[in-house]
């Protein structure tokens, strides 16, 4: 068995951070990716980044994950394993983690874990939305971004945050036509900066309408979509048919919190936050005192306050193994980092599901 | 189906392989999943619902949904949508659960 001083599980810019941050403090760390490289969602974001300098604003996302990797072998020489095409499986009681690296079963038995597996896109119902052609926003990334090939022809894309503004912006640049942008609720979630440049881009974003129906009888041919009232109903007589060969839901994010529940971390359902999330302190310590988390299994927030939740949770699952140094000081610069990425009014909802994730109600 | 110009990113295939769908030649690079080659080629449905037998196509494509799988070399239930594609494969649709013991 493998007894690693700490195991990180998930490699994107959460993991990343946390094994840069742990290693530094002379910690030695096992990173596990289930995927066959490191960066997690990074990998297919080659839009600019919004976000605090410090973690990276103004660099497009495909790059920051290799500035990470070189620091972290450079300075983990020796004390950073990472394990690619490794699957984390299960959490046992005592605290052995099973996991399949290409088909062989790996038992590893680590002193602390950070969990950062991220978080999986939601499903919305209607019928059709199993045909061929309705797809999550990130496989229309990971086809156009990562392997260079177009999803289809014509898109509609469902849901106007910031997901679904740049993956469309994203299309245009691919050259693949967005016949528009449906949101359901009555404005726009995402931020303006990406709205206007879809809008200047010439792709209609219509609120207040929703998807009623897919069809098509392989494969997407279309879709029906309505206009939704101020309750949320459709009005009768509103539809419109939309001819496109690929739906595109950009509808939301939940935590990938299967392992929290195996371990039986304490975790809260709080719709601000994504769906249920880890109870956690400060340090981003769970109701497990060797268990930390960070990123999107946390909250879906964005790659910049990943990274930070990650550095912090690396330097605790550290310091509580001895490698303490200037631990406080570290931690407070951190901590004044997540509050200014939090602050304003995009924050906002984020920190009322932080309040009421620590405040009980 | 191949984007050959993008104002940002360039693109690097791998070297040429093929491999068979249905028995059915198609041409892919190194590197590329399944899946991807497959949707490059055309390919949209996979396989069919147990019940229905509704055409299913991939939905994730990160190997979170279980939306996509296929025979692969004999061997039932592969993701192929993060499954390497390699040279000579046999893939094929998968009728029904599909047997956890590989076939040769
Ligand atoms: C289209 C899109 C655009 C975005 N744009 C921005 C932006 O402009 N700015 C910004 O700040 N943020 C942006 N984000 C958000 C940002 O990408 C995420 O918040 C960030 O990637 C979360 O990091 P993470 O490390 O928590 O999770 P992820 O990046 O999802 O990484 C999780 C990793 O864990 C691995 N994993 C999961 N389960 C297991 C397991 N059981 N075993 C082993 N490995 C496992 C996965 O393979 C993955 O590599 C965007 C997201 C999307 C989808
Ligand atoms: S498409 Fe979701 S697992 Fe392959």
């Amino acid at each position: 068995m493998l007894k690693p001083e700490i195991a990180i599980v998930g490699g994107g810019p959460a993991g990343l951070s946390a094994a840069l941050s742990a290693v530094r403090q002379g910690a030695e760390v096992m990173l596990l990716d289930r995927d066959p490289s490191l960066g997690g969602q990074l990998v297919k974001q080659t839009h600019m980044f919004f976000g605090s300098k410090k973690e990276y604003a103004a660099i497009r996302g495909i790059d920051i994950p290799g500035k990470l990797i070189s620091a972290l072998e450079d300075e983990g020489k020796g004390r950073f394993k990472p394990l690619l095409n490794t699957a984390v499986l299960g959490y046992y009681d005592d605290g052995v983690i099973l996991a399949d690296k290409e088909e062989e079963a790996m038992l590893i038995k680590p002193q602390k874990i950070v969990i950062a597996t991220g978080a999986a896109e939601k499903m919305l119902p209607f019928p059709g939305n199993d045909l061929p052609g309705v797809y999550g926003a990130g496989a229309v990334q990971t086809l156009m971004n990562v392997y260079g090939i177009k999803p289809g022809n014509r898109v509609l894309m469902v849901g106007a945050g910031n997901i679904g503004l740049i993956v469309s912006y994203q299309l245009r640049q691919a050259g693949v036509e967005v016949a528009a942008i449906i949101e359901g609720a009555s404005r726009i979630g995402g931020y303006l900066v990406h709205a206007t440049k879809v809008r200047r881009a010439g792709i209609p974003i219509l609120t207040s309408h929703t998807i009623k129906e897919a069809y098509g009888k392989q494969k997407v041919e279309g879709a029906l979509i309505c206009n939704l009232d101020e309750n949320w109903c459709a009005i009768p007589g509103s539809d419109k048919d939309m001819k496109v060969d690929v739906i595109c839901l950009a509808v939301g994010l939940t935590p990938q919190t299967e392992l929290l529940w195996q371990a039986g971390c304490q975790q809260k359902y709080l719709p601000e936050l994504g769906g249920y999330v880890p109870l956690r302190n400060e340090k981003m310590q769970t109701s497990l005192s060797s268990v930390y988390v960070a990123g999107d299994v946390a909250c879906i927030e964005e790659a910049g306050s990943a990274m930070v939740e990650g550095k912090i949770a690396g330097l605790f699952a550290a310091a509580d193994l001895g490698y303490d140094e200037k631990v406080e000081e570290r931690f407070l610069a951190y901590s004044q980092e997540l509050e200014e990425l939090r602050a304003g009014p995009t924050g906002a909802k984020i920190r009322e599901g932080l309040a009421r994730l620590n405040g009980g109600v | 189906m191949r984007i050959e110009d993008h104002p940002i990113i360039k693109f690097k295939r791998g070297k040429p392989v093929s491999f068979t769908f249905e028995g059915r030649q198609i041409e892919a690079f190194e590197g590329e999943t399944i899946a991807a080659a497959l949707h490059a080629a055309g390919v949209r449905v996979l396989s069919h619902s147990h019940n229905l037998k509704r055409p299913r196509g991939f939905f994730c494509a990160i190997g979170n949904c279980s939306s996509c799988l296929m025979k692969v070399n004999g061997a039932y239930n592969v993701r192929i949508c993060v499954e390497p594609v390699n040279e000579g494969d046999r893939v094929e649709m998968q009728e029904g659960r599909g047997d956890i013991i590989a076939q040769a």
